[in-house]
Order: structure tokens, then C-alpha cells, then sequence
């Protein structure tokens, strides 16, 4: 017998006792939250994450002078992101796609994000136009995350809902970092050791 | 069958191990420092949730469910990752699942592979297996690479480094780490510095790299990893290949399950609302991450353990540590004590079902039955009850002939009125045992103190106090 029908086997073997399930799980648990932009950023600064809320009508100039700020000027920009965020700037481009040494070589990445968790401070990128493939994201070691005001949802179960399960999901709450030693918090570790968030309104 | 490293040893000789620990003063100030400050943490950001209990409640029965039907959820994850393009392996034993491991990383050519933390791969005790076959597997996680570069075991489900200080995880550095800076100071920051320094090269030049999953979704055929530090993205997404070993209880239905787990989870064993990454993907993404993407369901005792109607429901354990925080013994033996790769309250029930209780006889008692594990718990094991069944399934093995006598002799003794009476009438004879007695009751009393027994027994007293007890009670039967 193949692993495979010997391990169903035995798990059927198992449960048979058991009655069939027609039984419904409880969701009792809150499906939707009033966290909003305020909470959202509270959480970031609580990640020691920097947070920018600038109005949409002057988010160019707002991105291109955060980037200046932060010493990046050789900026990885995805496949979606408009050219007038990086006037002056070394744009590179993932065509084709960049090795990791190249990746580690830039100075930051700058992405949108799929959606935004106001609850738990969190990002998340679907690997859609704006924020290319998850290495983008990951290797170099400062991520400038640009998020509309719209896509910020309350909790946890919002964005689950509105998520495609089928697309590379990344979830970020912050900067990389460690509890390992003595459980004590220290960012920097793997992936970006800074990230920078604007919420564009 | 075979069980990889589910323990180390044939039989764990818990009290032997955790009189040594308790016995170890820098052992025990580590793991007291880090789990006073873990459920601290963990306590505050359980009580900003009003919705918590109904969590707990939610996260139990979708568990529940995925145990009453693993068999459908199991076909339907297979079906649905392979139509994304993972390749589905099945893995009866450790055995069988280094095995597979090992042959698709051979096809691969390589010989260095990066690694996820996981604890099916530690349970299965991979890296051990693919060293024997002459491939070297690399721990990426920190505290891992602390055990690993230590040629230690690890002692926690969360933070397997947790009985090393910083004092000393420097010095394993300065010894062990053959680019570690000489400078190296004990500062967190600076060892996870080093950790960066020394791990970034071998990121961007592995094609294999190996994780478990937290969660696979049946509905979907996803996986998802949570992590910190980056070290899971960076195997997860750079290298063109990628072995998942996953064990069969951890599936969920469907990715809607995701928005309960995702707050129990992080909440309850790191103590952070959200931890940095979670990393989902579903078969291959073209052009985005490992082309060849492989998935081993592991059984390894699992069914076992399903078979069980009072102990299944360690098979809900999401790994979260959460009863390992609380636990007042854990606290002061530390995870090495348990000589299993689950140490503490969920290793002390899952542990000897997944390998026999014959083989780990002494874990159920490595228990106070405080109950705190219970309460922590967020899919709501009802640890002390399998541990008190465990204690009853290892005494009907015989491996503990003491208590088994002592209990069948008291069983007999209250079978009948006359008998219990008599029995009562030795119990001063105790008084003889509290000062010490001989083996085996000195190993009970060595440890804990004995009630006195009161001269007389109540029954006694109550008919000399009132002489004509008896006859008042036949008189009134008599009216």
C-alpha cells in the first residue's frame, strides 16, 4: 500500500467512531473593528516603523523628497509605480529580474500594498502591479511602503475577506526583528531594517 | 516504526533530568527572566481583546473540525496544491520523510541546503538525517543557529535558545561563528547583527531551502509561514527549490480560518499583536519565488494520536508555547528536562501518544495539574485531563508498579464498609512513611510532605464520642 492510502486509511480508521460533522463552527469572535488611520499609525511607531500621511494631490513631491531625506537615491520601482514619484532618482527596474546581490545593492524599494491592518500595524503585498515579486520587498534594507487612505481596513478579518489566497501574500508589521535572545525585542535582523510608510489621503 | 527525534531517548527519565536543572541556578535565572517577561506581554495583549474567549471557542471547534474529517481535508489540500503545480509527497514515519527529503534534494545536485525553523523538521531530526547522507542543512533562524553552532537541543517550541543569556550566546558566536567579529559585544543588537552578516551569503546562494508550514489550507492548497526575522522570506522566495514538511494536523478548511488563527497565534506566543512576516503561497507563482515547490504530509505518530478520543485534541496545538510560559514547572526545569523534541505541558500530552506511552511514561507526571495551561491555551486544550488519562494509560502499562499497587490496594479497600473501616485504623501506621519510609515511598516523600494522619480515624472518634450512636441511629430505623 502506498504511504499515501495507508496514512487515509488509518486516519479513517481513527475518526470512524466519531459522528459524521454536520456541526457549524461558532464565529462569535468581532468581524469588523473602528480602528482607523490613527490606530494604524500608532501601531507602526509602536514597531518603531516611520509614518508619513501626506494628501494625495501632493504625494509626488512627498515621496521624492522622503526618498532624498533617507540618503536613497538608486531606488528599485516595481512594474506600477508612476514615474513622477522618483524625478531625479536612479529608477531600476526587476526587467529582467535582478540577482539578490543586485537586489542587496540599491539603496531602498519603494511599493504599494494590496491592503492595511489598522489593528495590528500590518501591510500586505499580493505581488499585483506597484509590488512585484516578494524578493522585491525583502532584500533590500529600506522598504518605503506607499498606502491609500481607502485600503486601510480594521481588523484582521476584514482584509482576510478581501484577500486572493491564490496570489503570494506577505504580511509586514514592521521593521524585521528578533525575540530570541531573552525575549527581548531588537529590530534588524534579515529583512529591511527600516520601513517607512505614507499614507496617502 | 520510526520517530526521528520525537524523543531522544528511549525512555525520558524526567525526574532524573529535572532534578539536574532545577539544580542549575543559571539555567533557571534564563528561563525565569524570559517567560516572566513573554507572559507579561502575552497577558496585556490577551486583554485588550474583549472578543478573546470567543476566539479561543472558534479556533477549538475549526480544529475539531478539520480532525473529525482530516481524510476529506487531507485529498482536498493534495488536489488543490497540486492543480497550482507543488508536487505532494505522503510520509508514513521520520523515516520515510528524510527519505523523500533527502531524494529531492539529491535531484537537485546540491549538497547545502537553508532551513525554516520547524519543529516537524526537528521532530523528525532532518538535519541529522541529510548530514548522514552528505548534505549540510543550515539553521537560519537565530536562536536555531544559536542551538546549532552550540551543538545544543533546542528548549522551547517559540525561542529554542531560551536557557542561553546573551553572555553566553556570545561566546558560541566568538567560538563557533567563523566570521563573527573579535569586537563582539553581548548587546541583542549586535548578535542579531552578526547573525545578519554571517547568513546573507548563504541566502543568496542556496537553490534548496526547507520549512514546515504553521497552517495549510485545504480549501486553497496554500502553506503559510510565521516569522520575525526575515530568515523565512528569505528561503521561502530566493532559493528554486523548496520542501515543505508539514504534519497532517495542520490543515485548516479554508482560508477565511486564517482571520482566527492570525489573531491567536501571534498574540499568544510571541505576546505582539501581529508578528513582522507571514508569508503565504500556493503552489508555483511563476516568475516569484522556488519553481519547484514540494509538500510532505507527515504522519509520524499523528494517527495515533487521532485514534484517542480524550487526546486528540493535541493535535489542535498550533505551536504557540503559550503553556509552556505559565508552566511552573517548565519554568524551573527548562525545556531539556522533557528530553523531547515538545517539551512542557503540550509536549507532556502529545509527546508519549505520538510514541506510546511505554516509551515516555514518566511525562504525564510532569505535571502539577494547576491548570493554567488550560486557561492560556488558544484552541483550548484540556491539558490536565489528558494528562491525568495519560498518567492512568501509563500505570496500565506497568511501568509505574508503585502507584498502580497503591491505587488498585485503596481501589479494594473502598470496595466494602468493614474493609475501609479496618483500613483506616493502619493509616497512623503513616506516620512511619512521613518521616521518610523506605524506597519507593521515599522517592514520594523526598519530595513532598505527608498530611499527618490524626491518631484515631473520624468513624472512630464520632463512636466514642457518642457511645450510643449506633443505637439511637437503630432506634430511629426501628420507629
Amino acid at each position: 500500500m502506498s504511504a499515501r492510502d495507508e496514512i487515509l486509511a488509518r486516519v479513517r480508521e481513527a475518526i470512524a467512531p466519531a459522528s459524521p460533522s454536520d456541526r457549524q463552527v461558532p464565529r462569535d469572535y468581532r468581524t469588523r473593528t473602528e480602528d482607523g488611520i490613527d490606530r494604524f499609525i500608532e501601531r507602526l511607531h509602536h514597531y518603531q516603523a516611520r509614518t508619513q500621511r501626506i494628501a494625495a494631490g501632493r504625494l509626488e513631491k512627498g515621496v521624492r523628497a522622503t526618498l532624498a531625506d533617507r540618503g536613497v537615491h538608486r531606488v528599485l520601482a516595481p512594474d506600477g509605480i508612476p514615474d513622477g514619484w522618483l524625478k531625479n532618482l536612479e529608477r531600476l527596474t526587476d526587467t529582467p529580474p535582478l540577482d539578490p546581490p543586485a537586489l542587496d545593492g540599491v539603496d531602498g524599494v519603494i511599493t504599494t500594498c494590496a491592503l492595511a491592518i489598522a489593528q495590528t500595524g500590518t501591510i500586505i503585498l499580493d505581488g499585483s502591479a506597484g509590488m512585484g515579486r516578494r524578493a522585491l520587498s525583502l532584500v533590500p534594507d529600506y522598504h518605503l511602503c506607499v498606502v491609500r487612505a481607502d485600503q486601510i481596513v480594521g481588523s484582521v478579518p476584514e482584509a482576510i475577506a478581501k484577500l486572493d489566497a491564490t496570489r503570494p501574500l506577505t504580511f509586514i508589521s514592521g521593521p524585521s526583528a528578533t525575540v530570541d535572545i531573552e525575549m527581548v525585542r531588537v529590530g534588524g535582523v534579515h529583512g529591511p531594517r527600516r520601513l517607512e510608510v505614507i499614507i496617502a489621503e | 516504526m520510526s520517530s526521528g527525534e520525537t524523543i531522544w531517548t528511549d525512555d525520558p527519565p524526567f525526574p532524573a533530568n529535572a532534578k539536574r536543572a532545577v539544580n542549575n541556578a543559571q539555567l533557571r535565572r534564563n528561563i525565569r527572566k524570559a517567560t516572566t517577561t513573554i507572559r507579561e506581554r502575552r497577558a496585556n495583549l490577551v486583554g485588550e481583546m474583549p472578543d478573546w474567549q470567543e476566539l479561543r471557542t472558534s479556533g477549538a471547534a475549526i480544529k475539531d473540525e478539520v480532525l473529525r474529517n482530516l481524510d476529506r481535508y487531507l485529498e482536498q489540500f493534495e488536489a488543490a496544491a497540486t492543480g497550482r503545480g507543488a508536487q505532494v509527497h505522503w510520509a508514513r514515519d521520520a523515516d520515510e520523510a528524510n527519505s523523500i527529503v533527502a531524494s529531492l534534494v539529491a535531484a537537485t545536485g546540491e549538497t547545502e541546503v537553508i532551513k525554516v525553523k520547524s519543529m516537524a523538521t526537528q521532530e523528525i531530526g532532518l538535519v541529522r538525517a541529510l548530514a548522514e547522507r552528505g548534505i549540510a542543512a543550515y539553521e537560519t533562524d537565530l536562536a536555531e543557529l544559536i542551538i546549532q553552532l552550540g551543538h545544543d537541543r533546542p528548549s522551547h517550541i517559540v525561542v529554542p535558545a531560551i536557557h542561553k543569556n546573551r553572555a553566553e550566546i556570545r561566546e558560541i558566536f566568538l567560538k563557533e561563528m567563523n566570521d563573527a567579529p573579535a569586537d563582539l559585544s553581548d548587546d541583542p543588537q549586535a548578535l542579531a547583527e552578526a547573525a545578519r552578516q554571517h547568513l546573507r551569503r548563504k541566502f543568496f546562494e542556496a537553490k534548496v531551502a526547507i520549512s514546515g508550514a504553521n497552517f495549510a489550507i485545504a480549501e486553497t492548497g496554500s502553506l503559510l509561514v510565521a516569522e520575525s526575522e526575515g530568515n523565512g522570506r528569505m528561503c521561502l522566495t530566493l532559493p528554486d527549490t523548496l520542501i515543505s514538511v508539514v504534519g497532517i494536523e495542520k490543515l485548516l478548511p479554508t482560508f477565511r480560518d486564517l482571520e482566527v488563527f492570525l489573531q491567536l497565534l501571534p498574540r499568544s506566543s510571541t505576546g505582539e499583536r501581529m508578528n513582522p512576516y507571514n508569508s503565504v503561497w500556493t503552489g508555483v507563482t511563476p516568475g516569484d519565488g522556488p519553481q519547484n515547490v514540494h509538500v510532505i504530509l507527515l504522519d509520524n505518530g499523528r494517527t495515533n494520536v487521532l485514534r484517542d478520543e480524550v487526546g486528540r485534541q493535541a493535535l489542535r496545538c498550533i505551536r504557540c508555547a503559550a503553556c509552556l510560559n505559565v508552566c511552573p514547572v517548565y519554568e524551573r526545569t527548562g525545556g531539556h528536562a522533557y528530553g523531547a523534541t515538545y517539551p512542557g505541558p503540550i509536549g507532556a500530552v502529545l509527546t508519549p501518544q505520538l510514541v506510546g506511552v511505554e516509551h515516555a511514561s514518566e511525562l504525564p507526571f510532569a505535571s502539577s495539574l494547576c491548570g493554567y495551561c488550560y486557561e492560556v491555551c488558544p484552541v483550548k486544550i484540556d491539558i490536565p485531563t489528558v494528562l491525568v488519562k495519560l498518567r492512568h494509560d501509563a500505570v496500565r502499562t506497568g511501568r509505574h508498579p508503585v502507584e498502580g499497587a497503591l491505587f488498585g490496594a485503596a481501589g479494594a479497600a473502598m470496595k466494602g464498609r468493614r474493609r475501609w473501616t479496618r483500613a483506616l485504623r493502619l493509616a497512623p501506621l503513616m506516620r512511619f512513611a512521613r518521616r521518610g519510609g523506605p524506597p519507593p515511598l521515599s522517592r514520594w516523600t523526598s519530595v513532598r510532605n505527608l498530611p499527618e494522619p490524626p491518631d484515631q480515624s473520624f468513624r472512630d472518634w464520632w463512636v466514642r464520642q457518642h457511645e450510643s450512636a449506633r443505637e439511637v441511629i437503630r432506634e430511629r430505623k426501628r420507629q
